[in-house]
């Protein structure tokens, strides 16, 4: 069955059974690979994306109940300030290992600095703590987002 | 003496060459034969060191990055080595990853630390040499001598006139000048490097902030299927029959197929394959397979009964001998006062963020085209061309960053699976991806391992001797290197008297590497037990510790598991375990409530000393609120990025096994599965972390491993210090605790 899906702006077709995961929807039907896979059970947070820009776990949530609302993925992290400011910072305090986790990272630290743009470091980890990063980059993760919360997103 | 990893050089056996390239540009390669044994897990005993450099006329340079990358930030380091001596501008140089190609690159691996020692001099030279090229055609260009010349950023200057040139526009005269010897050129004033100790961000990091695709598992080929491996959950059980039409009936499905193997895991092993459209449907008509698995004897193999069969052999006499200093029965005889303590440690996997996988293309002329995520290519081209009974020619490996591999890449039963089920559907790409499930099941588990070890204090309380006893694996009668120990570990040596034996028990768990091999289990045993010495002397561990190891000599080099390595040094050791107790104000104590402990230990040439701050609750949960680690690894820290990285992770990575990992067997199959019941570190657990560094005088080497394995026996000790209870098995037992 088709199903119409909103993603980064674009009604995108998607002809698959309606309880196939977004993420495999994602990778495998419309090739954006920048949506990880890590568990496929909620557990790790490396598939998350923004469904009207609430950091969701693509892995467990069925095509078929998007509905109308909007799904943003790591290829269009950069079209938002909170987005290219986290991308900036990121590279800034080279935060990554293998980065395998940090589209992730970055989709969740997003949603988080969104909805509170100056968390302190308790509500980071409270915000952060449903992502895995294997190399354990997590006091950089940390640092970047706790420097965006501070300069804020005016320069980018 | 033949060459131990720190004293590599380009020498006379080295084919430097220097060559034109289309357009004017100037290509510089060396390739070096070295002899000794490169590293860890399945390395062959000759590799080769190799550099490719190209400076195409509009000044840009490129180095080929030969090594995988798994997050090390070996693409990024090896190249600032060249870039340095070169006196490149950074901005202006590009990193391209190699293709697998043994005859060109030689040996090609991520793994062991050991690339930083390897190439620190090699890569520098090849830099100075191509810089001495452009010199030279500098000097034609103006008439000039080269003495009069200087080089900065890419350019070659003349002070005298202030006028100056590009690289680029050298490129075409430079490859006309005649190779230098590598082994005359000069090399750089340490105090003149420019790239080298300059915090560098990871190369393709630009790439992954945006989501590219850059990993194996982001491997898209058009008419590309997705498949999934059934296999065995009891490890060592054979594929009688399967029952495949469920599966095959699930749409989207494309062929459902059973592989017989053989009986060895680093290979391919009996199971089904699915593919299908999607993975997603691959593993939904997985759920379908009815099959039935003739497990033998292994079914009756459990954690349990390893650990009872552990604890029977410990108290018995060991079946070999390890090594033995001095005279341990007399030490023992004489003591006035014998301390006795057993120690364990589980099986644990490695749970690399991205899962295992390969894409695999089987063209119509037989030819095998893989894209694998591995540590080791070497082995998984041989193998995959061994078992399709193919010349080593028709099977092409690409090579792909990694999602992580901690050791776990370093054997390649996903690259023979792939290779299996491509080979079944000519002309159809085949991606193959494990789940998560099958990741936690079917890894080459870190072993794990029991010691007995007795103490004898003398009437001065003074340490007179230690008698261990270690029971570890064996499979196929032989126990694997990550599974052995040889009697060599610190305090052998320091102590007069010391005697380790071994005994080994039966098992088909396959057994591997993980990050920092041997020395992530051993340093958490003998620096405890450590501690309980000291403690019942009346001390703390680095009194003990600095005890032994004052006015000794630095031990003579030594054959180890990862070729010929530089001796133990005690000066070494002890600069960082002042350095770590003076970093922790050691001497103030912990504040209240909490408890402060320390651990050494030297790994993969790296000293390294820790001290964790951590505290208790009421009901046994532990938290460490600070770690405090001094490192020694070296002259140089070439990446400050990286290095801190590296080593923060390392002990963040130590902690969580420490606090909550453990991979348990029952019925022949492991129990864990995925994420919730095999919990890695979060951020909420991470402590403060500060890294310091010992710059000593000699060549830098790695730092992927050395600093996990103290920082154990360090929260282990501190909790020790915290509630007065000793931690002796991992992971720490809350209910112990509380
Ligand atoms: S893959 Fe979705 S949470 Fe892990
Ligand atoms: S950077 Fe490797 S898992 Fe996070």
């Amino acid at each position: 069955m088709a199903h119409k899906v909103k993603i980064n702006g674009e009604t995108r077709e998607l002809d698959v059974p309606e309880d196939m995961p977004l993420l495999w929807a994602l990778r495998g039907e419309l090739g954006m690979v920048g949506t990880k896979f890590g568990c496929g059970k909620g557990l790790c947070g490396a598939c998350t994306v923004h469904v009207d820009g609430v950091a969701t776990r693509s892995c467990s949530l069925p095509v078929g109940s998007v509905g109308d609302k909007e799904v943003t993925t790591i290829e269009a992290l950069a079209e938002t300030p909170v987005g290219r400011a986290l991308q900036q910072a990121w590279l800034d305090e080279d935060v990554m290992q293998c980065g395998y986790c940090q589209a992730g990272q970055l989709m969740n630290a997003t949603a988080l600095l969104n909805r509170n743009p100056k968390p302190d470091t308790r509500q980071i980890d409270a915000a952060m703590s449903g992502n895995i990063c294997r190399c354990a980059c997590y006091g950089r993760i940390r640092e970047a987002i706790a420097q965006v919360a501070e300069k804020g997103t005016a320069n980018v | 003496m033949s060459e131990t990893a720190t004293s590599v050089k380009l020498n006379r056996r080295t084919l430097l060459k220097a060559g034109a390239v289309a357009g004017g540009g100037l290509f510089l390669s060396a390739t070096m034969p070295f002899a000794a044994r490169a590293a860890a897990g399945a390395a062959p005993e000759a590799g080769t060191l190799s550099a490719f450099v190209t400076i195409a006329p509009d000044n840009t340079i490129t180095i080929v990055g030969k090594n995988p990358e798994i997050g090390q930030g070996i693409k990024t380091m090896l190249p600032m080595l060249i870039a340095d001596e070169l006196d490149a501008d950074w901005d202006l140089v590009r990193i391209e990853q190699a293709d697998f190609n043994p005859e060109k690159y030689g040996f090609q691996f991520a793994g062991g630390s050991f690339a930083t020692p390897m190439n620190w001099i090699p890569m520098r030279q090849v830099g100075a040499s191509a810089r001495q090229m452009l010199l030279e055609a500098a000097a034609h260009h103006w008439g000039t001598a080269p003495s009069s010349l200087r080089t900065e950023k890419s350019r070659v200057i003349e002070p005298e006139t202030g006028r100056s040139i590009t690289y680029g526009e050298l490129a075409a005269q430079a490859a006309k000048s005649s190779v230098p010897d590598p082994e005359k050129v000069r090399l750089k004033d340490p105090k003149d490097f420019t790239i080298i100790g300059r915090a560098i961000g990871g190369i393709d990091s630009p790439r992954i902030v945006k989501g590219e695709p850059i990993f194996g598992v982001d491997t898209q080929l058009p008419g590309m299927k997705y498949a999934a491996f059934e296999r065995a959950p009891v490890f060592g059980a054979r594929l009688v029959s399967a029952d495949l039409a469920a599966a095959q009936a699930v749409p989207g499905v494309e062929d459902v197929f059973v592989l017989k193997g053989e009986d060895n895991p680093e290979g391919l092993i009996d199971g089904v394959a699915i593919v299908a459209n999607s993975w997603w449907t691959a593993n939904k008509a997985r759920e379908q397979l009815k099959i039935e698995w003739d497990n033998g004897q292994w079914a009756s193999h459990s954690s349990e009964k390893y650990d009872a069969k552990a604890r029977e052999l410990m108290q018995g006499s060991p079946a070999k001998t390890l090594a033995s200093d001095g005279d341990v029965d007399a030490a023992f005889s004489g003591a006035a006062k014998v301390l006795e303590a057993e120690y364990a440690y589980p099986f644990l996997a490695h749970v690399a963020m991205e899962p295992m996988n390969c894409t695999a293309l089987c063209h119509d002329d037989g030819k095998m085209e893989l894209w694998a995520p591995t540590q080791i290519p070497q082995s998984g081209h041989g193998g995959v061309a061994k078992m399709l009974n193919l010349p080593p020619e028709k099977v092409i490996v690409h090579l792909t960053r990694m999602g992580g591999g901690f050791g776990r890449r370093l054997s390649n039963d996903f690259m023979h699976q792939a290779a299996a089920i491509a080979a079944k559907k000519p002309g159809t790409p085949i991606q193959l991806i494990w789940s998560r499930e099958d990741d936690v099941r079917s890894d080459f588990y870190r072993p794990a391992g029991w010691h007995r070890l007795r103490a004898a204090l003398d009437d001065s309380g003074k340490l007179a001797g230690i008698d261990g006893h270690f029971v570890t694996f064996e499979t196929g009668g032989e126990v694997p290197m990550p599974a052995s120990m040889d009697g060599s570990e610190f305090p052998a040596k320091f102590v007069p008297n010391m005697r380790y034996g071994q005994s080994s028990i039966d098992t088909r768990v396959p057994m591997g590497s993980l990050r920092a091999p041997r020395s992530n289990a051993i340093a958490f045993v003998l620096q405890s037990f450590l501690d309980e010495i000291a403690h019942e002397q009346g001390r703390d561990l680095p009194a003990l510790m600095l005890e032994l190891l004052a006015g000794r000599e630095k031990l003579p080099d030594a054959k180890t598991p990862f070729g010929v390595q530089p001796g133990f040094d005690p000066a070494r050791a002890t600069a960082v375990i002042n350095k770590a107790l003076a970093m922790s104000d050691w001497k103030a104590g912990a504040p209240s409530g909490r408890g402060k402990g320390f651990g050494f230990y030297f790994s993969h040439l790296g000293y390294f000393a820790e001290v964790v701050e951590a505290s208790v609750s009421a009901k046994g949960q532990v938290q460490p609120h600070h770690v405090w680690a001094a490192g020694d690894v070296g002259s140089h820290i070439i990446n400050p990025h990286g290095a801190m990285n590296q080593a923060q992770g390392a002990i963040i990575d130590g902690l969580g096994q420490a606090m909550a990992l453990a991979v348990n067997i029952e019925g022949g199959a492991v129990s864990q599965s995925n994420f919730h019941d095999y919990q890695l570190p979060r951020i909420t657990m991470v402590p403060r972390i500060e890294v310091e560094f010992v710059k000593s005088d000699n060549p830098p080497t790695g730092l992927g491993e050395p600093a996990l394995p103290p920082v154990i026996p360090a929260l282990t000790n501190a909790i020790f210090a915290a509630t007065g209870k000793r931690v002796r098995s991992l992971p720490i037992d809350r209910s112990l605790l509380g």
